[in-house]
């Protein structure tokens, strides 16, 4: 199942137990082709909105913050080189990173769309 | 905003449309900034740079000389030893030696009572105003309205061009000359109208290429003309930006401005030789600026070649390893060419040889970055 957040970030269980987190294809469209992804080191934690790494297109650079209390479990390290597909399969291939959730009722305040 | 004639081209190739000194014009098509940039380098692009200011600075007395000897009085460039057909760039100055806008200025071969000059959009009414008010009397500015200009850059601009302008393959680098082109009509039933373009053999990405001043009713047409070789795509502010920074070219209004002189800005080239000796009140700041060539100024925009992958654009703080700031980039991105970040920064003088280490901030990390000879890769321009 999916959620999402106020700022176009998309989480997805996953039958792991984990879930995958990436920006939406709405989010994708505004900020236009990417050239850089910053992302978060395996093993760190991060609260809820805290800062995880970033986005950055030719226009605008954009925060990717923590959809809710986790640790950082996998890197889509493919990003590092080819960023461009995140804007190509923004809620498929393009995921940014996988997370162990800390706080799972957090996931259910998160919303059912995104919001556009 | 304003829009310039080649406006329905922007629409007719879905181009991304943003605003810039006031006019509504493309950052980039479908390709995207990236694979813009990528095709110019490789074939060729065309670049609507009709929004700039172009003019002709007639001389009163009928004697182009004198239109030279006067504009001398606002650049440091020896325009007096242009021959006809020549192009200098070059900066047009205040008093404090600061740069009000760089332009390229053209000694015109087939009429001698004129010049002829480009300027940056933004700046265009400043700049006219400014030449009007110092030259008055003298030279006499007609800003030329009615013209288009396109830009054709890129190692197959030229094999293209040559197909409706032959003879322009000839023009070697940085001349200008006015070519009859006959327009082909809408209809067999027509005339072909008979149009004066301007063509320099010049541009602002680091390839070979050309700048087509045309009259606005005909620009749409010769721009379609272009656009349908298999060798030409159309190019937005995205790309031109990109392919500047790689050839080491400024911009004015982020890597220079009415406080940075030529010296500072790494132009000291562009000051002709003659008119550094001939005194400190022969161009406009000239005494900062001579002081500036033997003294050194203490500061110097310089190229960074920086590790990793995030681009660090203007803004970013660079610092010595002693951790002393030396100053800030003033223009940067992530080079589609060299796949790796390169910037333009201003540096304290202490700090400009190449291969200096420094380290960028960005996002709370240090980025390690080494000062680099510009252009950041090799131009090819022509002969």
């Amino acid at each position: 199942m999916t959620k999402y957040t106020e700022e176009h970030e998309w989480i997805r269980l996953e039958e792991s137990g984990f879930a995958a987190v990436g920006i939406t294809e709405h989010a994708q469209e505004q900020l236009g082709e990417l050239v850089y992804v910053e992302l978060p080191e395996v093993g760190s934690q991060f609260a809820k909105g805290e800062c995880t790494g970033v986005v950055e297109s030719t226009k605008t650079a954009s925060d990717i913050n923590a959809p809710l209390d986790c640790e950082i479990v996998e890197i889509n390290s493919p990003l590092e080189d080819e960023p461009e597909l995140v804007n190509r399969d923004a809620e498929g291939q393009g995921w940014l990173y996988k997370i162990k959730i800390q706080n799972s009722s957090q996931f259910e305040e998160l919303l059912d769309e995104d919001p556009v | 905003m304003y829009r310039t004639a080649l406006y329905p081209i922007y629409q007719e190739y879905q181009g991304k449309l943003v605003e810039f000194a006031g006019y509504e014009m493309p950052a980039q098509y479908d390709s995207g900034v990236k694979g813009e940039h990528l095709w110019c380098r490789e074939h060729a692009g065309l670049f609507d740079v009709s929004h700039m200011g172009q003019a002709w600075l007639v001389a009163q007395s009928g004697s182009q000389v004198d239109a030279l000897a006067a504009m001398e009085e606002l650049v440091g460039a020896d325009l007096q030893a242009l021959s006809p057909g020549k192009q200098q760039y070059t900066q047009l100055l205040n008093d404090r030696g600061g740069i009000l806008d760089d332009l390229i200025i053209t000694r015109c071969e087939k009429y001698s009572d004129r010049l002829y000059t480009v300027v940056n959009a933004a700046c265009k009414e400043r700049d006219f105003a400014y030449i009007e008010e110092k030259l008055a009397g003298r030279v006499r500015l007609e800003h030329l309205e009615e013209r288009a200009l396109i830009a054709l850059q890129g190692p197959e601009a030229v094999s293209v061009a040559q197909k409706y302008f032959p003879g322009v393959e000839q023009q070697s680098f940085m001349t200008w000359q006015i070519f009859a082109w006959n327009v082909p009509p809408a209809s067999a039933a027509l005339e072909a109208a008979k149009v004066e373009v301007y063509i320099s053999r010049s541009g602002y990405t680091g390839e070979d290429g050309v700048e087509i001043s045309v009259p606005n009713e005909y620009a749409l047409t010769l721009a379609r003309l272009l656009l349908a070789e298999p060798a030409v795509k159309p190019m937005g502010l995205g790309a031109r930006d990109s392919l500047r920074l790689e050839a080491g070219l400024c911009l004015y209004g982020a890597d220079m401005d009415e406080t940075t002189s030529p010296i500072e800005a790494g132009l000291q080239w562009s000051i002709g030789k003659r008119r550094r000796t001939a005194g400190a009140d022969n161009f406009a700041g000239a005494e900062v600026i001579l002081r500036q060539i033997t003294e050194r100024p203490s500061r110097k925009r310089v190229g960074l070649d920086i590790q990793g992958k995030a681009p660090c654009r203007a803004g970013v703080a660079v610092y010595g390893e002693n951790d002393e700031k030396l100053g800030e980039v003033c223009s940067g991105v992530l080079s589609p060419s060299l796949e790796k970040p390169i910037a333009m920064a201003y540096v304290k003088a202490s700090h400009i040889a190449i291969g200096t280490a420094v380290w960028l901030e960005l996002r709370g990390k240090r980025i390690p970055a080494k000062v680099c000879k510009m252009p950041f890769i090799a131009p090819k321009y022509a002969k």
